[in-house]
């Protein structure tokens, strides 16, 4: 034991009441800066499917750009009471709810000289379930932004699959994100 | 009279039922003064959890072996029957009334954590025909960041069971045991738990830092 990475297993059916005991997650309290917003994240399977037993966390930058972590050593204002992790359970419908800010834009640190420039505003998303044997790690970005065009790790996708990654903004204002494990709109997944 | 087993608390230790400062208080204060009651076999027993008690102890540490301070731990797990308190599942072996079956826990500075808990029974899980999940117990990590969260489980040693497992058999054979916790007779609390050993190792950091950073 001890030498090398502990390997993944699949959460199961059974977090719930331990990891989670909600279907939605409220990231901001009263007087945290920036656009409220609200998300709903909608899980299913290959064969399109609603997975209503899985876990949805988000990370994210505050609404100016700036990570709550040490390693985000820019000066940048940090929120009072926004650390920017959130953590909801899909319900029967596949959906988990958030209501969170808008995050701001973040460095792009790759690429030397002629790189940097900065990353569109994303959240990043990780999904677990039953028969999901390693984290899914996906991001969450908005569709209609100005910043997409530019985004260096939109960059990296396929175009034809970039749009897994857009949420839609629905009649309510929801800002509404499918998110395939499979099948044929599958989502798009990274390894950071 | 024999003597009581617990000791009655000195005066002047606990509050008193009715603090007027405390506005829910006089509503809901006894007036009239506790009767003594020796202590019986009613007051003396109490409720345990069923099963074989355990220590699981270790430590949270990066692939360098440098440990990961301050990680929050969080396990989940079946009764000794087998069964889960969660509505979910239908597996016809007995709840514990007394055993929930979630712990969360930060390690220490040196990332060693600890839980005192029971040994998970086995599960049928209807994956095939007489399927059953080796006894374990699931982890959730937050290491220092994004990239090194881990959702995992722990067995046990020399569980028959391991062998006919499609989820722990899912890992490459060469790093498969680094799911087994170790017997840890050190760590056994005579006459009342045996305890297990697992390390966790979360992603380790490059040795080199990004190329540029910004800002
Ligand atoms: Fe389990």
């Amino acid at each position: 034991m001890a030498d090398g990475l502990t390997p993944s297993q699949t959460i199961g059916p059974f977090y719930w009441g331990t990891l989670v005991s909600s279907y939605r997650a409220d990231l901001a309290p009263l007087g945290v800066a920036g656009e409220r917003i609200e998300l709903a994240l909608t899980l299913r399977d290959a064969e399109g499917a609603i997975i209503s037993d899985g876990l949805l966390e988000i990370w994210q930058a505050n609404s100016h750009g700036r990570y709550n972590h040490p390693e985000d050593r820019r000066n940048l204002p940090l929120d009072a009471g926004f650390e920017g992790f959130g953590r909801a359970s899909t319900d029967a419908t596949g959906t988990a709810r958030f209501a969170t800010v808008r995050p701001g834009p973040v460095p792009w640190p790759h690429g030397g000289m002629q790189g940097g420039g900065l990353q569109a505003p994303h959240i990043n998303v990780s999904v677990f379930a039953r028969g999901v044997l390693n984290r899914l790690a996906t991001r969450l970005y908005f569709d209609g932004d100005p910043a997409l065009a530019g985004d260096p790790v939109l960059k990296l996708v396929d175009p034809a699959r970039r749009g897994t990654l857009l949420a839609k903004r629905d009649a309510e204002g929801v800002w509404c994100l499918p998110i395939h494990i499979g099948g044929a709109h599958e989502t798009v997944f990274f390894d950071g | 009279m024999a003597q009581d087993l617990y000791r009655r608390p000195a005066p002047g230790q606990h509050p008193p039922h009715r603090v007027d400062a405390y506005k829910s208080t006089p509503g809901r204060s006894p007036r009239k003064p506790a009767v003594a009651l020796p202590q019986t076999l009613s007051e003396i027993t109490g409720p345990r959890l069923l099963g074989e008690r355990l220590v699981v102890h270790g430590r949270v540490l990066d692939e360098d072996g440098k440990p990961v301070p301050k990680a929050l731990v969080e396990i989940w797990q079946c009764n000794a029957a087998g069964r889960y308190h969660h509505p979910g599942d239908q597996h016809d072996a007995p709840l514990d009334p007394n055993f929930y079956g979630g712990g969360r826990a930060r390690a220490d500075d040196e990332g060693a954590y600890q839980f005192v808990t029971i040994k998970p029974g086995a599960y049928p899980w209807k994956n095939h025909h007489n399927a059953w999940r080796p006894a374990h117990i699931h982890f959730s990590l937050f290491g220092p960041a994004f990239a090194t969260r881990l959702i995992t489980q722990m067995y046990f040693p020399n569980d028959p069971l391991l062998a006919f497992d499609p989820i722990y058999n899912s890992v490459p054979e060469g790093a498969r045991s680094r799911l087994q916790a170790s017997f840890d007779l050190e760590a056994t609390r005579p006459e009342w738990a045996l305890a297990y050993r697992f390390d966790i190792v979360l992603r380790g950091r490059n040795a080199i830092p990004m190329e540029d950073e910004h800002g």
